[in-house]
């Protein structure tokens, strides 16, 4: 890392795998609970990357905690704009955490793609995750983040085989997402030694970070992962703690990212 | 408008399962390999004898097609212009159209080698088909139907657990089509290793709206060779109703490239099209929902908003890609009809043919009741009749005000 790469969207995203140890990534809903305290409380309880999720009506790869928070915050009314506030005031009071914008298509492209991308850029928005747009069809949003120095992060699955993988890395950047289970967001988790094969198997490939998500809940699961991973992700267990104490979350939410970042930072050290 | 004229509109999708901007496939990673296998079988499949010989075996012996191409006089004679004529697939076994795709598809789930289905409904049909088929190839299934639909499609419900099926009501959102396929595509995520999901309409990722239409166009073709063996000539206008638009597209295909044959899909108005309705291609703009995109009705920020129509069947805030496509290009005309018309086309068909007709095909109705007055008296309106009234009664009994 140079003094220079921070500060910028894809320095924060590169620095925050370059700390020496494993990266802790925390995702919660946009708009579902004190939203700013909960962002704060993330990266006070250790969180490397933020993933802020934008709601939509149709949630169709999250469970059941995922689904209702979605719910619970279009709900309350929040929008798009509403969204890009929060990002915006986020990146005033921590310049150099990475946040990266998850959510699904329709309301990234609904003003346009070029819009949309201009807009998170300007909120100081390092990386987009959009569930349902896969390589194929990555004209829709893809040039238009990248032309605005915002880095397309993909999935990759269990279902996504070898021939597959150069076609899901190929364009994307910051890191890879590597979804453990065939499944939705907050189900069962996959075995320790299908994870361990799996981002080996990526890693002979990826030039880039592979962070692996679904179904990580505790420090005793994240601690594992981090062993063989570069980052692990952690969402519905966090959007369950905002669902469980509302106003109040801020507190749990510290103590949960807490242990995990405790878990996930010692479990080994990396080369930086 | 400014699309250039294509040479044919029989064309489509291109090879990336685009029908101009609309379709493609907008899913999960993890449903990608998925939805590319599928589409590799579907390949093959087309092209093999076997495989169209069985379909067409089971639509004809099954099924029972062809379904009769019907004329309608003492309809056409009250409405007094253009001649009524009716594709009657609401005589096919289980009621309406939606068989044709069922058999269609669980004959490729079975190519292969998939072992459980799932599929959504709405106003129970497709659920209902799909059922059927499963118990007809002693596959176990599961049908993702929303609360809502549940409460007012009893009939169908009970149907499709007599035919072995599992009914998960679905009780997010509004609870109704758009929630049940949610519901599905989240099934199909955790399951894909041995799980086929039989779309009901043609919408969804490639190859879906392809193959929907395809299995569907047989409704097209024996219409298009019973016209030309009744009358020596083809129709002037086809109407048909539109929810996601399997049985409209299923007319329409075989006609696009005879350019003497108007078109005309109907959508659900609802209430109206200022208020609460069905009607994506009027009401809506393009956007992405359920693996493609299409016409939504959305809000401003992409947020998707509930379809409202009598018909459970049109209650759908999305339309299929193809139809996006011809609407953009003018090939197709699309109107909409509102719940009332809907209830008023019902009642005129039972009452001038002896005909039941399902919500679905009463918009149709109500579309010719319209436009066939300003019709010539030797010009031919057909419409699809694509499905019977049985499972609507109660409902029209409660819109009616009469107590069953």
């Amino acid at each position: 890392m140079t003094p220079t790469s921070s500060g910028t969207a894809s320095g924060r995203l590169s620095a925050a795998f370059a700390k020496g140890h494993p990266a802790l990534v925390c995702f919660v809903t946009a708009g579902d609970g004190p939203t700013p305290a909960i962002l704060d409380a993330l990266v006070e309880g250790g969180a490397d990357v933020i993933e802020l999720g934008m709601p939509f009506t149709d949630p169709m790869a999250d469970g059941p905690a995922i689904q209702l928070a979605n719910l619970r915050s279009l709900g309350a009314g929040t929008k798009t704009a509403d969204i890009l506030k929060m990002a915006t005031d986020f990146r005033a009071r921590h310049p150099d955490v990475p946040l990266v914008l998850m959510g699904y298509a329709n309301p990234m492209i609904t003003r346009g793609a070029e819009w949309f991308a201009a807009a998170a850029a300007k909120a100081g928005v390092d990386g987009v995750i959009c569930v349902d747009i896969p390589p194929e069809e990555d004209g829709e949003l893809g040039p238009y983040l990248r032309s605005a120095g915002i880095a397309p992060i993909r999935l990759a699955t269990p279902t996504t085989d070898a021939a597959r993988l150069p076609a899901v890395l190929e364009g994307s950047s910051g890191f890879l997402y590597y979804v453990s289970v065939a499944g939705i967001t907050g189900k069962q988790s996959a075995a320790l030694t299908s994870i361990e094969d799996a981002v080996a198997r990526i890693k002979q490939t990826a030039q880039i970070p592979v962070a692996v998500g679904f179904g990580v809940r505790t420090p005793e699961q994240a601690g594992p992962i981090a062993k063989v991973a570069d980052g692990v992700v952690v969402g519905s267990a966090i959007v369950d703690l905002v669902a469980e104490h509302g106003e109040n979350a801020a507190g749990p939410v510290r103590d949960l990212v807490s242990a995990l970042a405790n878990a996930v930072h010692s479990a080994r050290k990396v080369e930086a | 408008m400014n699309a250039p004229i294509p040479n044919s509109f029989r064309t489509q999708p291109d090879a990336q399962g685009h029908f101009g901007q609309f379709g493609g496939r907008y899913v999960a990673e993890t449903l990608m390999p998925l939805i590319l296998d599928l589409e590799t079988e579907y390949r093959k499949a087309k092209v093999d004898p076997a495989f169209q010989a069985e379909f067409d075996d089971l639509l004809e012996h099954y099924v029972g097609r062809p379904s009769p191409l019907y004329f309608a006089p003492r309809l056409t004679e009250e409405l007094g212009g253009a001649q009524v004529w009716f594709k009657r697939d609401e005589l096919n076994h289980t009621g309406a159209h939606k068989i044709n795709n069922c058999i269609g598809q669980i004959l490729l789930a079975i190519r292969m080698g998939k072992t459980r289905i799932i599929a959504e409904t709405g106003a129970g049909q497709h659920g209902v088909a799909t059922a059927t088929v499963c118990a007809r190839f002693g596959l176990p299934c599961v049908i993702f139907m929303g609360a809502t639909d549940v409460a007012r499609q009893a009939p169908n419900v009970f149907r499709m657990k007599l035919l072995g099926a599992e009914v998960v009501p679905v009780t997010a959102g509004a609870a109704t089509l758009k929630d049940a396929m949610n519901e599905a595509l989240r099934d199909w995520v955790a399951n894909v290793h041995d799980t086929f999901y039989i779309i009901g309409t043609a919408a969804g990722p490639h190859p879906y709206p392809e193959l929907v239409r395809d299995f569907q166009s047989v409704i097209g073709k024996e219409a298009r060779a019973q016209m030309l063996e009744r009358v020596g000539r083809l129709p002037d206008l086809l109407v048909a109703a539109i929810g996601g638009g399997s049985n409209s597209i299923g007319l329409f295909h075989p006609f696009l490239d005879d350019p003497s044959v108007k078109m005309l899909g109907v959508e659900a108005a609802g209430h109206g099209l200022d208020k609460l309705h069905a009607a994506s291609l009027a009401g809506g703009r393009p956007g992405v929902l359920h693996g493609n995109k299409t016409y939504l009705l959305q809000d401003e920020d992409g947020q998707i908003l509930e379809g409202h129509s009598i018909s459970a069947g049109l209650d759908y805030p999305g339309i299929g890609p193809e139809h996006a496509w011809l609407k953009e290009n003018g090939r197709v005309e699309y109107t909409s009809v509102t719940d009332t018309e809907a209830l008023d086309g019902f009642q005129l068909l039972c009452r001038t043919e002896g005909i039941i007709p399902a919500l679905e095909p009463a918009h149709a109705i109500a579309a010719v009741k319209k436009v066939a007055p300003t019709m010539p008296k030797d010009s031919i309106i057909l419409a699809n009749l694509c499905g019977r009234g049985d499972k609507d009664i109660f409902s029209v009994a409660e819109h009616l005000g009469v107590k069953l």
